[in-house]
């Protein structure tokens, strides 16, 4: 299998559907002749001609409205936030419109679109652009959330998400773009929104975890294998709708959790996470049910250690690992 | 010394560059902030500055080579320093390496000793001790303070040797009769005894003493009958279109797939296909609340000699008539061979009985707790039956279903079995599978 | 009777008599409807009254076999034309199961309709405009001919997405109608302290479109107008923007006390121009309506209502279940 990059799977999935399907474009702020400021939509313009990679004027609600308008109607809008800080304007048309429109015309109308959004830190990109904002929608119903973390999933689920009757956001770490690279089958294939999967198998910790720092994860359990602590890791892949119980079938297998994400601590999926473990696991826990997160402060600095300070790491994460293995 | 001038990050998420043309050779001189090379990445193409003047004393990365952000790409003698001048400290926003994590941490010797912890047991300690009626007070703890771990009970189940509360050893009970009864001490649950029936042996008798396969039968079977309050209910299908199916299909099927074609994909098939359309039958119940499973995975049924496992088909609504036959082979093979894993036990929402494989033709399962049904495929038997206003010659088969009427009334049940039969009548020689 | 204003306009004598009864059935519907919240039967109302020459007017203008409809939630009379019936308006006010718009999930004016290619609208003002954009890019993409009209108060042009949603359709000239039904009022604040140039239909220049005023109690100028912009975004001309200037005779919604900030004496002038009266009079001047006819369409109307009304009256209620459904695809 060829191995491809994180913004590779994105490009290969996008040019794919839009061959597939010719209801399927792209638009947004520099998407076209530019090719995307991280160039996820390089050379589609080239291929498709700019009615199908439409740049847009410097509107973010108007990229989601017109993306919602347009999908009503029938086409397979795939709409690109620059970086998901600045998806803030778009969230009225998100969250009023796009989440609720099945549901408030009693399944007459319904949005099969998009919104592609680059998330998290750990790029200098200080507090506007490293932000990571899933749980600012993870609370809403009517909306899909998905946060690949590998070549893989991401191209398989950007395909389901696209061919996905509701709107879905499709988060990506912008550190991973270029950085993570995996094996893609040549073939067509798909990766199904709202299913789980077992990264790496133990018996010691559970560790359940998206994007970025599923990674982290990943090298510490390496790190700590040579300690003797076996880690289980569970990758999430979509938020919302969430494979409880993947999740549940995890935790049974250590009841040791701990759970990591990048976004804030209070308020972020994590907590969720927790809830459910609590009330639907708590036989199987044999240690309080632990979350590794951004700290509570407004956003990720510039300056380089405070920046360090605000992401985790595999050390981080061997530590919180270890702790519990221990406990 | 010499002054190293790394790889920069020219852009976010841009995490190596490619040398495009060195600007500058070995031995010329550079100002601060003069070009000494191109570089592209995926987003940017930029020249690279220096970053001290001097003398460019050597490239480290050929043009057309690509090097990650942070890697060394050539070095400049600083002009006027020392030659033991110290190496400047990486441009502040290069790409750090996270740190490799920490080091190797033994336990450290001062948790050795300390029981602090020692009774402060998990929920899932607890669950344990109570299902195996293991006796706490006796077992060791490895995690921090002495805490038993569900590690340290899972040891003790899987050795099969653990202090028990209920029966007692010998020794136990000898000692015990030294010492008075002891209630059971603040703080710690009383273990839930196991019922111990009050049977006199004759001469004769031979014990059979319980293996631990045994002992979880017997236990699950007493809970699900015990909380459970069970229904039961059968219908007739006439499935003489699937056997002549079979019949005709399935030489060919085991020259092509190495497995026998048997009537249990068909069954479950029927079964997971009306479940998708019921979908209480494929619950679990909660207490509080009905727990409607999303996924339908089939328990199975696999008997061997001395014991009964319900392996699980994971996902059993993804799977053809093909895919349910192997997974059916593989379960029942690994049953026999006995390697079967917690996994392939684990997660069942719905189980499939097949009784007509040793010639029954009514039974009354019992529920597969906490699922909310188990149904069991009986014998297929010709009868005689009226057909088209004549008597003829049918193959028919009895469904029996078993459900928890918390969770389910008869008027379900019954149209979830209708389809059920509908679905098996609807095969005929010709259906493809 | 040649030569009338509606003649010029390319309307039959039917026509105009057509537009003339929606106007009255929708206003008699909005009154029922108060008469209802006010017995206690519906719990709320928000109006239509003195805007419904524009509504009428602008759906007559489209092509009611292909259009689209983004409307906000005063557009009662522009639903009507479009194909809704008094019963589906009754059914919506009751929040019975068999409301179109929406099953009874949504307050009445929330109009919504996949039939008649009127897209949901939600009570977050001005996302619609974004919307009908959406569907003018889509039918650019799929070379239709078909165009999207949207509608909203003179409020609402303040909004971040009036002013993104005109540039994108002008950047990329889209066949879009944006109509703003100028009532004066945005529930309190009057016009003078909403719009700082004084004019909406100015702010077309800004993006690129020509901005058109016309007189919002005149049906036959409203239709003029909607007419042209139609022809040209059908010709691949690019969108309009229409300022329909007219006066919201009512209070706000059912929950609103319009005395608190406007004098009694100011609603009374302005009911000297209510559109039905006006339009009644050059009806009946032009000669095409008297006053049989216009009794008999009377009868009609009422008899229409007081069905629609005890029917939904009676209809069931959605059961309870139906509150967790259609979150996604089932």
């Amino acid at each position: 299998m060829p191995v491809i990059s994180y913004i590779e799977a994105v490009t290969q999935a996008l040019r794919e559907e839009m061959q597939r399907d010719e209801r399927v474009f792209v638009l947004g702020e520099d998407v076209g002749v530019r090719g995307g400021v991280f160039r996820a939509t390089a050379g589609l313009i080239e291929e498709f001609g700019p009615e199908r990679v439409l740049d847009t004027p410097l509107t973010e609600s108007a990229i989601a409205g017109v993306s919602i308008g347009a999908s009503v109607y029938g086409m397979r809008p795939v709409a690109e936030m620059q970086f998901a800080d600045f998806i803030m304007p778009a969230v009225n048309q998100i969250v009023s419109e796009a989440a609720k429109m099945r549901y408030r015309s009693n399944n007459s109308w319904h949005c099969p679109l998009v919104i592609r959004a680059p998330y998290g830190g750990g790029v200098h990109g200080a507090l506007y652009h490293s932000q990571s904002v899933e749980k600012i929608f993870t609370g809403v119903p009517g909306l899909k959330i998905v946060t690949p973390s590998t070549p893989h999933d991401v191209k398989g689920l950007l395909i389901s998400a696209i061919r996905d009757e509701d709107p879905v956001l499709f988060f990506e770490h912008k550190r991973c773009y270029r950085l993570i690279k995996g094996e893609v089958p040549e073939e067509e294939y798909t990766v199904p929104i709202g299913k789980a999967e077992v990264k790496r198998e133990g018996t010691d910790v559970t560790v359940i975890s998206y994007g970025l720092t599923l990674h982290f994860a990943l090298k510490a359990a390496e790190e700590l294998e040579k300690e003797g602590i076996s880690v289980h890791v569970l990758d999430l892949r979509t938020l919302i709708p969430l494979d409880k119980e993947a999740v549940l079938e995890a935790v049974a297998k250590t009841g040791k959790v701990l759970i990591i994400h990048e976004d804030n601590l209070t308020g972020g999926f994590g907590g969720e996470v927790s809830a459910i473990i609590s009330e639907q696991a708590f036989f199987e826990l044999d240690a309080p049910v632990r979350r590794l997160a951004g700290p509570d402060v407004p956003a990720m600095p510039y300056s380089p250690p405070l920046e360090k300070e605000f992401m985790l790491n595999p050390e981080k994460v061997t530590n919180a690992i270890r702790e519990l293995a221990e406990f | 010394m010499a002054t190293d001038i790394t790889m920069p990050q020219l852009g976010e998420s841009v995490t190596e560059g490619t040398i495009t043309k060195w600007l500058k050779q070995p031995g010329d001189s550079v100002s601060k902030y003069e070009p000494l090379c191109e570089v592209a990445t995926d987003k940017v193409n930029a020249e690279v500055p220096a970053t001290v003047a001097g003398t460019l004393t050597e490239i480290v990365t050929g043009e057309g080579q690509t090097v990650e952000v942070g890697e060394i790409i050539c070095r400049v003698a600083e002009a006027g320093e020392g030659a033991d001048h110290e190496k400047a400290p990486p441009a502040s926003f290069a790409e750090e390496e996270p740190p490799a994590a920490g080091k190797e941490r033994a336990k450290s010797d001062a948790d050795a000793g300390d029981s602090s912890m020692k009774r402060r047991y998990s929920p899932a300690v607890l669950r344990l001790a109570q299902e195996h009626a293991i006796d706490l007070e006796q077992v060791e703890g490895t995690g921090k303070g002495g805490r038993i771990t569900r590690k340290d009970i899972q040891k003790l189940i899987d050795s099969g040797e653990f202090p028990q509360t209920g029966a007692r050893s010998e020794a136990a009970q000898k000692a015990e009769k030294k010492e008075e009864p002891q209630p059971a001490k603040t703080g710690q649950p009383a273990p839930a005894q196991q019922q111990q029936p009050d049977v006199q042996t004759e001469p004769g008798d031979k014990e059979v003493p319980l293996s631990s396969v045994r002992k979880t039968i017997a236990q699950r079977m007493v809970t699900s009958k015990h909380e459970a309050p069970h229904a039961w209910t059968m219908v007739q299908a006439d499935v003489t279109g699937l056997v002549k199916l079979r019949g005709k299909r399935k030489e060919d099927f085991k020259k092509r797939e190495g497995i026998s074609l048997t009537y249990m994909p068909f069954f479950i098939k029927a079964v997971v296909d009306s479940l998708k359309e019921f979908p209480y039958l494929n619950s679990v119940w909660g207490g509080d609340r009905i727990i409607l499973k999303k996924r339908i995975n089939i328990s199975i049924a696999v008997a061997t000699e001395d014991a009964l496992y319900v392996p699980v088909i994971k996902n059993a609504d993804e799977k053809s008539i093909l895919g349910l036959a192997k997974a059916v082979h593989r379960l029942a093979e690994k049953t026999r061979a006995g390697k079967l894993t917690m996994e392939d036990l684990s997660g069942g929402t719905f189980t499939v009985n097949n009784t007509g494989s040793f010639g029954s033709v009514a039974s009354q399962p019992i529920i597969n707790h906490p699922q909310a049904a188990i149904i069991s495929m009986e014998s297929i038997v010709k009868q005689p039956v009226i057909h088209d206003d004549m008597i003829a010659v049918r193959d028919l088969v009895n469904l029996c279903l078993s459900l928890d009427h918390r969770i389910l009334d008869g008027l379900m049940a019954g149209r979830f079995l209708k389809r059920v039969k509908e679905r098996l009548e609807a095969y005929g020689p010709d259906t493809p599978i | 009777m040649a030569n009338e204003r509606h003649d010029e306009l390319g309307l039959s004598d039917e026509q105009v008599l057509d537009m003339y009864r929606y106007m009255l059935l929708a206003r008699k519907i909005d009154e029922r409807m108060w008469l209802l919240n006010r017995a206690g039967k519906i719990p709320f109302v928000i109006s239509c009254q003195g805007q419904e020459a524009i509504q009428v007017g602008a759906a007559f203008a489209l092509d009611r076999d292909k259009d689209w409809l983004c409307p906000y939630y005063r557009d009662l009379g522009m639903v009507l034309v479009f194909g809704q019936s008094s019963k589906d308006q009754m059914l919506s006010a009751f929040a019975k199961a068999e409301d179109p718009n929406s099953g009874g999930r949504q307050m009445p004016g929330h109009y919504g309709d996949r039939r008649f290619r009127i897209v949901s609208g939600s009570s977050p003002v001005t996302t619609q405009l974004l919307h009908a954009v959406g569907v003018a890019l889509a039918a650019k993409m799929e070379k239709k001919d078909h165009v999207a009209l949207t509608t909203f108060g003179e409020g609402s042009s303040n909004q971040g997405d009036f002013h993104e949603g005109l540039n994108f359709a002008g950047v990329h000239n889209l066949p879009v109608i944006f109509m703003c039904e100028n009532n004066k009022y945005a529930i309190s604040v009057p016009v003078e302290k909403q719009l700082a140039g004084g004019s909406v239909a100015a702010r077309a220049q800004g993006y690129g479109m020509p901005g058109v005023q016309v007189d919002g109690n005149d049906p036959l100028n409203v239709f003029e107008a909607v007419k042209a912009a139609a022809d040209q975004a059908r010709r691949g001309e690019g969108p309009t923007l229409i300022e329909a200037s007219s006066y919201r005779l009512v209070p706000h919604s059912s929950d609103d006390d319009d005395r608190t900030y406007r004098r009694a004496e100011e609603v009374e002038e302005a009911r000297k121009k209510d559109p039905l009266v006006q339009f009644k009079a050059y009806l009946m001047d032009a000669g095409v309506m008297d006053e049989e006819k216009e009794s008999a369409l009377n009868k009609e109307i009422a008899q229409e209502v007081d069905e629609a009304t005890e029917y939904a009256e009676k209809a069931p209620y959605p059961d309870p279940e139906q509150t967790h459904t259609h979150v996604y695809a089932e």
